[in-house]
């Protein structure tokens, strides 16, 4: 069919998906061993195909399970080896140049508890932190928040939910006071219109009052600069070329990356990117993944640009809501499953290794017969980051941010 | 809450239709239960414009002839920039099109304009303006929730998004939600969108000729989200099963047929053989049956009347409807056999309707709807609407996954400040022509709260005023 070849996946690319959210306060703790930490979420939605991403090039079983469509070695466009047993997607020089360096860990065969299928509960379980799905409208990042002590607001002239923003996504939502910046092309109404609003809804509907106040201190804030607003023409749905995704995902990320370099910017921060669900012609060295997979590159290169000096004692976290199935289906793409991989990247990660108990790709050794069987549990690695980079105590990580999880013990040894 | 006919007549108009137009409050005021009844038995007729625009195959057809010609232009135009000789162009592989410059693309583009656009913005007005014109617009309203629920994305189908809630939604809505179902299913917007378009048993002819076998996407998502709802008990193999039934569910190649090309089809070669199981229902059918067979009882199971009556009462009622509200609607779906219209008029019929507060946070469309239509105004540029409904996180037709726009506070309030942006916008647009008292006194009945209409009053200008007003709980919420 022709047409697929200008018409791209509905995932390829969400307008307002590079929002950052981010946290306006420093972590006491890290702060009293003269660190500064930063800690940077990127959730890519739609699941990503963790065999796709980083190809087990040692498994005797590898070549014969995705075929002329595997990644290797000796491949037409050859994967860039990571370690004797596991090599990287081509399109990734970035993430291979950091994990020469030593600035870069990938964890492989990982995924959520979560063992159905949905996208939406799969989303839910990885962003709440909770076991199940639908447990809670808010979010483990949050929730981490709340357990961190603050050493001070590091944005002198508020703190609460800032909201330009569209949507807010689940792992950002909670009590814990949170900004949110979206690239803002209109001109905002003037700060005395503003001040009556505030005022009004503080006598008629505090929630809205709530609401409008961050976004008012957002704005004193000043604005982070330098991102296109792919709205900006007025021709909203209009499907952007592979070259303005690039753009789109390297300037969010670059964004993220200035906000959490400046000494008086935000400390945590979490952006959302999607288009992963590729059910068809996936294309995994040559086309739609490769294609995904190298913006995702481009934007953790423009976070170690933008961030400067800062990258030393940053820790970019990507993580998605599971695997896909490990055989192509039907129509040369990959169903959703459930093991995959999450990428660590940052000057303050111990890096330079692939981190996976290996099950195997035999029909028996896949989960459910069908997908990559997950031997780490993510939480264990978000939990070791959160301990040990941000300091968020074990006791806190166990109960409120990660709900009903002392039986999953904080990877150690994460951070350097 | 108040009881009066005014305060009665406006929450009618908030929660059920499309916000108060001048006179709309007076015109239902009487009796306003009445009049969303009255609607749903005599819709407004969808504007007599909508003939002149495209159906989705014809859409889909224009799309495949326009690139088709914008490829041939642009190779010319490469050949001629490189004055190359055209001899050359066959020394690539055969079926891989000649490699063509930026220039020779640019070239091809500006001779050669891109339907997508224009068909999308041409239905994006009328769609709009039916939103604009309508008394209540209870229906309208109904057409939007079905068109989320059964949502497809103009990001992946722009040419087909407006035709496919023509054909599939807005001419089922009211009907029974089985045929709404399977016309929403059976959609090549649906069959594209969803991936199931090159779906095909492993052992079809087809599957077996090429290799190649089914795509779940559809399947799971047709389960998950437009009938029984995620976790309803479904499996794995019901999904598999399912996949199976709709293979060979897929459209007539829009350059294959000039007069059918994007027109459903089911394809025989392509479709599973034998009989599949599905919720532990053995289906024999050996063809398009088979499919059909299994939504139609998806659409009358139990699980499915109560995803769906929750759907409505969140989104029309409350975020977190109470229970006793969801299942009187459940039983009117599950006791009509799912008549969509019994089950609108059992939201008409239940107390908590009348009784729940305001509390909805109104989406950006609605609101951007609902402040337009308390002007006055019953026309609408497209391309400003969509635009800025975009920015308020809602483009049309667009939603970022196939579970559609979500329906909670949570997830919109913190786009508040973008909309002070727009509201502030169209304020000073129309500050001019429209004055925010008359907006007060005769279009809401002067059912705001006394803080507005002292914020209206004090305000500098009657931009600022209009803005204010706009911004307001009464404007925000329902």
């Amino acid at each position: 069919m022709r047409l697929h070849r200008h018409l791209v996946s509905r995932r390829e690319v969400l307008l307002g998906s590079g929002a950052l959210f981010a946290w306006t306060q420093m972590p006491r703790l890290a702060r009293a061993e003269g660190r500064d930490p930063r800690m940077l979420v990127i959730v890519l939605r739609g699941a990503l195909d963790g065999l796709g991403a980083v190809a087990p090039v040692g498994d005797p079983d590898w070549s014969s399970l995705r075929g002329d469509r595997a990644l290797m070695l000796d491949g037409k466009t050859p994967a860039l080896p990571l370690d004797s047993f596991f090599a990287l997607n081509p399109a990734m020089p970035n993430l291979s140049r950091f994990y020469k360096a030593g600035q870069a860990a990938i964890v492989h065969a990982t995924a959520t508890p979560y063992r159905e299928r949905s996208h939406f509960d799969g989303q839910d379980v990885l962003e709440s932190g909770f076991a199940k799905p639908g447990a809670t409208d808010s979010g483990w990042l949050n929730r981490a928040l709340l357990a961190l002590e603050s050493d001070g607001r590091v944005n002198p002239t508020g703190s609460r939910a800032i909201g330009v923003g569209a949507v807010t996504p689940l792992v950002v939502r909670g009590e814990a006071p949170v900004m949110s910046w979206v690239p803002q092309n209109l001109l905002p109404a003037g700060a005395d219109t503003q001040a009556r609003l505030l005022d009004l809804y503080q006598h008629t509907d505090p929630k809205l009052a709530v609401a409008l106040q961050a976004r008012m201190q957002l704005a004193s804030l000043g604005g982070a600069g330098g991102m296109d607003d792919p709205l900006a023409a007025g021709d909203s749905p209009v499907m952007p070329p592979l070259a303005r995704i690039r753009a789109y995902f390297a300037d969010a990320a670059g964004t993220a990356g200035r906000l959490l370099a400046r000494a008086d910017g935000p400390r945590v921060g979490a952006l959302g990117f999607v288009g992963w669900d590729t059910h068809v012609n996936e294309g995994a060295t040559v086309g739609q993944l490769a294609n995904l997979l190298g913006a995702l590159d481009g934007a953790l290169a423009a976070v170690e640009t933008s961030m400067g000096e800062a990258w030393r004692e940053t820790v970019v976290a990507v993580i998605t809501e599971f695997g896909r199935t490990a055989h192509i289906n039907g129509t040369n793409g990959t169903d959703h499953g459930t093991g995959t991989v999450a990428f660590l990247a940052g000057g303050a990660v111990r890096g330079g290794r692939v981190i996976a108990d290996w099950p195997g790709l035999k029909t028996a050794q896949l989960y459910e017969g069908r997908d990559l069987k997950p031997t780490t549990d993510l939480r264990a690695v978000l939990k070791g980051l959160l301990r040990d980079h941000l300091r968020v105590d074990d006791a806190a990580l166990a109960s409120s941010v990660f709900p009903a999880s002392a039986d999953v013990a904080p990877l150690a040894g994460l951070v350097a | 809450m108040s009881t009066s006919a005014p305060a009665e007549a406006l929450l009618a108009l908030q929660r059920f239709g499309m916000g108060p137009r001048p006179g709309s409050i007076g015109a239902i005021a009487s009796d306003p239960r009445g009049a969303l009844l009255a609607e749903l038995d005599n819709p407004p007729p969808f504007s007599e414009a909508a003939a002149a625009l495209p159906s989705s195959a014809k859409a889909v057809r224009a799309v495949a002839d326009a690139d088709a010609r914008r490829q041939a232009k642009a190779i010319v135009a490469t050949r001629e920039e490189a004055k190359q000789p055209a001899a050359d162009a066959s020394m690539m592989a055969e079926d891989a099109a000649p490699k063509t410059s930026e220039m020779g693309q640019k070239m091809a583009a500006e001779a050669i304009p891109d339907p997508r656009r224009t068909i999308y913005l041409a239905e994006a007005k009328l769609r709009t303006e039916a939103a604009l014109q309508a008394t209540i617009g209870f229906t309208e309203r109904l057409v939007w929730f079905w068109s989320n629920h059964f949502c497809v994305s103009a990001f992946k189908v722009r040419s087909m998004s407006g035709a496919y809630e023509r054909e599939a939604i807005r001419s089922h809505m009211l009907g029974s939600f089985s045929d709404l179902l399977l016309a929403a299913e059976n959609h090549p917007a649906m069959l594209f969108y969803l991936d199931n378009l090159g779906s095909m048993g492993a052992s079809s002819v087809a599957g077996i000729n090429r290799n190649k076998g089914p795509n779940e996407n559809q399947s799971r998502e047709a389960l998950e989200l437009h009938t029984l709802g995620v976790r309803a008990g479904y499996t794995q193999d019901d999904v598999i099963s399912f996949a199976n039934a709709l293979t060979g569910w897929t459209w007539v190649p829009p350059y294959s047929s000039p007069d059918h090309g994007g027109e459903f089809a089911f394809n025989a070669r392509m479709h599973q053989p034998g009989g599949q199981t599905v919720l532990g229902k053995r289906y024999e059918q050996e063809d398009i049956e088979q499919g059909r067979a299994v939504l139609r009882d998806l659409a009358v199971h139990p699980a499915t009347a109560t995803h769906i009556a929750t759907k409505l009462a969140r989104h029309f009622i409350a975020d977190a409807p109470p229970p006793a509200l969801v299942e009187s609607i459940a039983r009117a779906f599950r006791d009509s056999g799912g008549d969509l219209k019994e089950t609108a008029k059992a939201m008409i019929a239940a107390p908590e309707s009348w009784t729940l507060p305001p509390t909805k946070l109104k989406r950006p469309g609605e609101w951007v709807v609902a402040m337009v239509r308390s002007t006055g105004i019953t026309t609408v540029d497209p391309e400003r609407y969509t635009g800025g409904v975009a920015l308020l996180g809602e483009p049309l037709w667009s939603p970022s996954s196939p579970k559609g726009f979500p329906d909670d506070e949570a997830s919109w309030i913190d786009g508040i400040g973008r909309r002070l942006d727009i509201s502030n916008a169209f304020a000073e647009r129309e500050a001019e022509k429209v004055d925010p008292n008359e907006i007060i006194d005769n279009v809401l009945a002067s059912q705001v709260s006394g803080e507005v209409k002292q914020a209206v009053g004090q305000a500098e200008t009657r931009q600022q005023a209009l803005s204010l007003l706009f911004m307001s709980t009464e404007f925000l919420r329902r």
